[in-house]
């Protein structure tokens, strides 16, 4: 039986919760921690860009459940301020200090915010439940709203807003929406479905500078291709940077995340892994053999489920947990239109059109890298992706990886 | 054990026909099909499949 007497999970969101109930499941029995620095218990993001702005969500509507018998000892609303690697103890910034036997880090990451100056108010970004609510009531008010990046947040956005009649206008800089994650080909296929729905959409331009009033309020965006748009609201839509900020001096290794080997544990200056400690969610990135082992972090709700259980099982069984090695997948739901995907599309250096039916919103693409299958992608023909994953998935299996050290 | 799929909340994620492709599938018309009754060589698949889903719209009794 384990010899682990507590744990604490620093992160109190998906990954914290999944962590957490893993880790009872796979047997642990000690007091168990869930540190959070959000006063909400833990609910789940996605709906936030969807029905929690668009169809009257409540909070409790988004609430995950927790499984009765967790016995989980709360510790909401303080932040972790530091980890204390070598005496095994997580600092909270209300000046606590918690021992631990073992530790999830799932702090997850953050909206990425306007770079540089000061914004007028009315320009927000959406990450959590606060951010979201903020959102919807400035909805129901505004009749004109401005997006900042036509990302899978940004489109959803975008989406959501236009079921309520808001007028929308969306910026890009990239050539088209989701072109560096998921290529041309579907990027055509997402800036078609937001024109089709009235979105005012420019691609390849960016925000010069926001406009205001007297009071200091938003009242609109100048764009780099000249365009002056009127708004009353808008969403940055930049991306995530990942909450690893209070892992500064802790000997862990961050660059751009929290670089983590294949088994979820993060490492350390010397490149071999902390003990006691494992890592999933947003703020980890670890080799992935898709990705010839580079460093990947796909941000996406499915990894964060898988990594979680994968992570609780490496600290409770480290000798016989296997590498985690998942087909990652994500998906966005536009204008009814079901996008859905497996694999890492953004690797490719190859994609092609399997079936597009532009009538019915149906598209298939595959996408390659150095020849074999790493991703595909569907837009309402879920059922497509079944063949393609077990494709990628055999690719993975026939790879017998090696553990090893992301600088070998 | 019994699944039932509330397929109302369904959309078609694919993440149980990934986790359990012998319990849960698709139709033609993209319409999730699944076994009510799986054989218990398939439990495990099926409480992944619960866990994996992003709507929690399986739902598994176990006597």
């Amino acid at each position: 039986m384990s010899p682990l007497r507590r744990v604490v999970v620093v992160g109190a969101s998906l990954a914290g919760l999944r962590a957490a109930e893993a880790l009872r499941r796979y047997g642990y029995a000690g007091e168990l921690v869930l540190v959070g620095d959000e006063p909400h218990m833990p609910y789940d993001r996605p709906p936030l860009t969807k029905q929690f702005l668009n169809d009257g969500w409540r909070p409790e509507q988004i609430a995950l459940p927790i499984p009765p018998g967790l016995d989980i000892t709360w510790r909401l609303g303080v932040p972790a301020s530091g980890l204390d690697v070598a005496d095994r103890a997580v600092r909270l910034a209300d000046g606590a200090r918690l021992h631990y036997d073992g530790v999830v880090l799932a702090t997850g990451a953050r909206a990425r915010p306007w770079p540089g100056h000061p914004v007028p108010a009315g320009v927000r970004t959406i990450r959590g439940l606060d951010d979201a609510a903020a959102v919807a009531e400035a909805l129901s008010r505004t009749r004109r709203l401005l997006i900042v990046g036509a990302g899978f947040l940004g489109g959803e956005v975008a989406a959501a807003a236009r079921a309520l009649g808001v007028a929308v206008t969306l910026v890009e800089h990239q050539e088209f929406p989701l072109l560096a994650q998921t290529g041309p080909h579907v990027g055509r296929f997402v800036a078609a479905l937001h024109r089709a729905n009235g979105v005012d959409l420019h691609l390849g331009s960016r925000v010069q500078g926001f406009t205001s009033n007297g009071r200091g309020e938003l009242t609109g965006a100048e764009l780099t291709d000249g365009t002056q748009v009127e708004a009353g609201l808008a969403v940055l839509a930049l991306g995530a940077t990942p909450n690893i900020e209070w892992l500064a001096g802790s000997g862990l290794v961050t660059d751009r995340g929290l670089v983590c080997d294949e088994h979820c544990r993060p490492l350390r200056d010397d490149r071999l892994p902390a003990p006691d400690a494992v890592a999933a969610g947003d703020l980890t990135r670890w080799p992935h053999p898709l990705a010839g082992n580079e460093l990947i972090s796909p941000g996406h709700w499915s990894n964060t489920v898988e990594q979680a259980t994968a992570a609780a099982r490496a600290l409770l069984k480290p000798d016989t947990a296997p590498a985690y090695r998942p087909v990652p997948s994500f998906w966005s739901d536009l204008y009814g239109v079901r996008i859905r995907s497996v694999g890492l599309p953004h690797l490719a250096d190859a994609s092609e059109v399997v079936d597009h039916d532009p009538a019915a919103h149906r598209l298939i693409v595959a996408y390659h890298r150095n020849g074999p299958l790493v991703g595909a992608l569907t837009a309402n023909r879920t059922s497509q992706l079944v063949p393609y994953r077990a494709e990628i998935q055999r690719h993975l299996d026939s790879r017998r990886t090696r553990t090893r050290s992301v600088q070998d | 054990m019994t699944v039932i799929v509330d397929l109302n909340l369904c959309q078609n994620h694919g993440q149980c026909v990934y986790a359990a492709p012998e319990v849960f599938a698709f139709d033609e018309e993209e319409t999730l099909t699944y076994q009510p009754e799986p054989p218990e060589s398939q439990h495990d698949r099926v409480r992944a499949a619960v866990a994996a889903c992003p709507v929690r719209a399986i739902l598994v009794s176990e006597p």
